[in-house]
């Protein structure tokens, strides 16, 4: 069976040919199976997030080829890229990227707006994905009146409400406590168990060492390397 | 409900979430184009004003020059004017103006002696003599109606007393708003003038075509006259208004020039926040096209609405509060005394030419800048 994703020589410029040019990503090739959990670990501007756009079709490789499932993206154009992202990932970013005066719903809501979905279809989708975060009580509250811990769970909730096969998660627990980072991992252990790839960059060494990781994965200078 | 409804729900949420932003934007939006309405709207009403009441008046109106001044004319006029041909009915008119000192208000006093009602007239024409038909402006500044007695002081200086029996209608205002109808024998004793003469000569043209023709007949065989043609009074009254309209459009012209520079700034100065959100957009799967139709939706809900509300707010000002602010301006000042109220008039290539006007460069300078952030990878918003 192929790989659900597929990078070969992957490299990432960006300011090409300007004075502050900067090599993020140095012939990246590696492969990650479906409902595998991939971890990718390194130190700040080691050129793991510059990995995950790439991985999530939110920019282009300046060279190499990525597959995602049968379909190669790395030349797609934007609108089909904007459609890759839309039905093959869920995003879980590391500063939430929540829109903070709109509701729980409104929020979650906010992937299917472009799909054309019922509008039955799309309030039982967020009614599971609610239910499946115990945020079925908030769904009416605005984001800033949400705990940190309630925040992170709408950013997850988001990015599951498309049904996405891959889930990518850029520093999920940066910015939350032991406590939280223990649920989010729960939650992440469901997501992993439903079939879902998960593809996330951590520096936490409890994530980074978490049962939930299947292999994981080193950056350093924009170069990866399999990890002890 | 398809996706672009989806995304104008969302787009109108968003508004709300800036509520302040977006109020002070429809404010100073509306306020602008309810001014240029007005001004459109209160031009449109005093044309159409104009029109209405010279369709009953005369084909031409003879006047007599006398040292360069409108005299008396001789009576023996009419009947050498009668015999040109295509000349039917030749009237001689009798009027004169009146001031009242006390409301300090201007009439033009008119001299019946025909049965035929005049159009736009409710009650009947003063047939004895101390009756009188009034002006909608004349009965409002008295508070009188018909039926209702009306007190004038004659050249002799004596109080007279006359019945109300008839009043002009609201849609002949600007011609009759400061007239009084009096019995033509009845206004020769009150201005003591002579009965050999009248103040001008109503003509009748069998047709139309021939007016000009005529008045240069007239003016030929009577070089002491000066024809005046019903369509030459419309033009008249079309470039005094249009004159009128064009200065004050000149004038707020430059609150049109700030408003566009309120929308460019507002439109270019795309705050962080919102580079932010559509960053997020754009990540979480929304094309380029999608973040550009909920911009357009927005420009949409903000101009539409401002240009709705601006135009109704100018249509309550000049048709039900008499154009307060911009109508004495525009009607000039022998018509602001006494105050009338104008009839609805709408020129709808003037509504749609303000609303292209205003509507589609608003929506532009919201779009265009989004644009240029739209259209950049989103994978910005992952390094924020």
């Amino acid at each position: 069976m192929a790989a659900l994703i597929q990078a070969h020589t992957l490299s990432k410029i960006y300011n090409r040919h300007q004075a502050d040019e900067v090599r993020a990503l140095s012939e990246v090739t590696f492969s990650v199976e479906a409902g595998e959990a991939v971890v990718l670990q390194g130190p700040s501007g080691s050129g793991k997030t510059s990995l995950l756009s790439l991985i999530g079709c939110m920019t282009r490789p300046t060279s190499g080829q990525l597959r995602i499932g049968e379909k190669e993206v790395s030349r797609l154009p934007e609108p089909f890229l904007a459609r890759v992202r839309r039905e093959t990932f869920g995003f879980i970013f590391q500063q939430l990227n929540l829109l903070r005066d709109l509701s729980v719903l409104d929020n979650i809501l906010l992937p299917l707006y472009p799909a054309d979905l019922k509008t039955a279809e799309m309030h039982s989708r967020a009614e599971r994905v609610l239910e499946q975060l115990n945020l079925l009580e908030k769904q009416r509250m605005k984001v800033a009146q949400l705990s940190g811990g309630e925040q992170q769970r709408v950013a997850i909730a988001r990015a599951l409400i498309n049904q996405p096969e891959i889930i990518i998660a850029d520093e999920p627990t940066a910015h939350l406590d032991s406590t939280l980072s223990k649920e989010l991992l729960v939650i992440l252990e469901h997501l992993k168990k439903d079939g879902k790839t998960i593809v996330f960059a951590t520096h936490d060494p409890y994530v980074y060492q978490h049962r939930l990781v299947d292999r994981r994965f080193s950056m350093h200078d924009g170069v990866l390397r399999k990890a002890e | 409900m398809s996706a672009r409804l989806k995304i104008l729900e969302h787009a109108l949420a968003s508004m709300a979430r800036r509520k302040q932003k977006n109020f002070a934007i429809i404010a100073v939006y509306t306020l602008t184009v309810a001014t240029l309405a007005s001004i459109l709207f209160l031009t449109q009403a005093l044309r159409n004003e104009a029109a209405n009441v010279l369709l009953g008046a005369p084909d031409l109106v003879v006047q007599r020059l006398l040292a360069g001044h409108h005299d008396l004319i001789p009576k023996q006029y009419a009947e050498q004017i009668a015999k040109l041909p295509g000349v039917g009915k030749v009237t001689p008119r009798v009027w004169g103006y009146y001031y009242d000192s006390l409301k300090k208000v201007n009439f033009t006093l008119l001299g019946v002696n025909d049965a035929s009602e005049p159009p736009l007239l409710a009650g009947h024409l003063p047939t004895s003599g101390r009756q009188c038909a009034l002006g909608r402006g004349i009965a409002d500044t008295y508070g009188v109606e018909i039926g209702d007695s009306l007190v004038l002081v004659d050249s002799k200086n004596r109080t007279l007393l006359y019945e109300i029996t008839g009043l002009f209608s609201h849609q002949s205002s600007l011609l009759t708003n400061d007239l009084i109808l009096l019995p033509e024998a009845e206004l020769r004793r009150f201005f003591a003038l002579p009965d050999s003469q009248a103040s001008d000569l109503a003509v009748q043209v069998y047709n139309e075509q021939e007016v000009s023709t005529l008045a240069k007949k007239i003016k030929h065989q009577l070089p002491d006259t000066r024809p005046i043609g019903k369509m030459e009074i419309l033009h008249t009254y079309d470039t005094v208004f249009n004159w009128r309209s064009g200065i004050m459009l000149t004038i707020f012209s430059s609150a049109l020039i700030a408003f566009c520079i309120l929308a460019w700034d507002k439109a270019t100065g795309i705050s962080a926040e919102e580079k932010r959100e559509i960053g997020i957009l754009k990540a979480i799967g929304w094309e380029t096209s999608d973040v550009l139709l909920l911009k357009f939706w927005e420009g949409l809900a903000v101009s539409l609405s401002s240009f709705l509300l601006g135009t109704i707010i100018a249509y309550l000002h000049i048709f039900f509060f008499g154009a307060g602010v911009l109508g004495p301006v525009i009607q000039g000042w022998s018509v602001l005394f006494p105050k009338f109220d104008l009839t609805p008039a709408i020129d709808l290539y003037q509504i749609f030419a303000l609303a292209g006007l205003t509507i589609i460069p608003y929506i532009a300078c919201t779009v265009i800048p989004s644009w240029k952030n739209a259209v950049t990878d989103p994978d910005s918003v992952m390094r924020s």
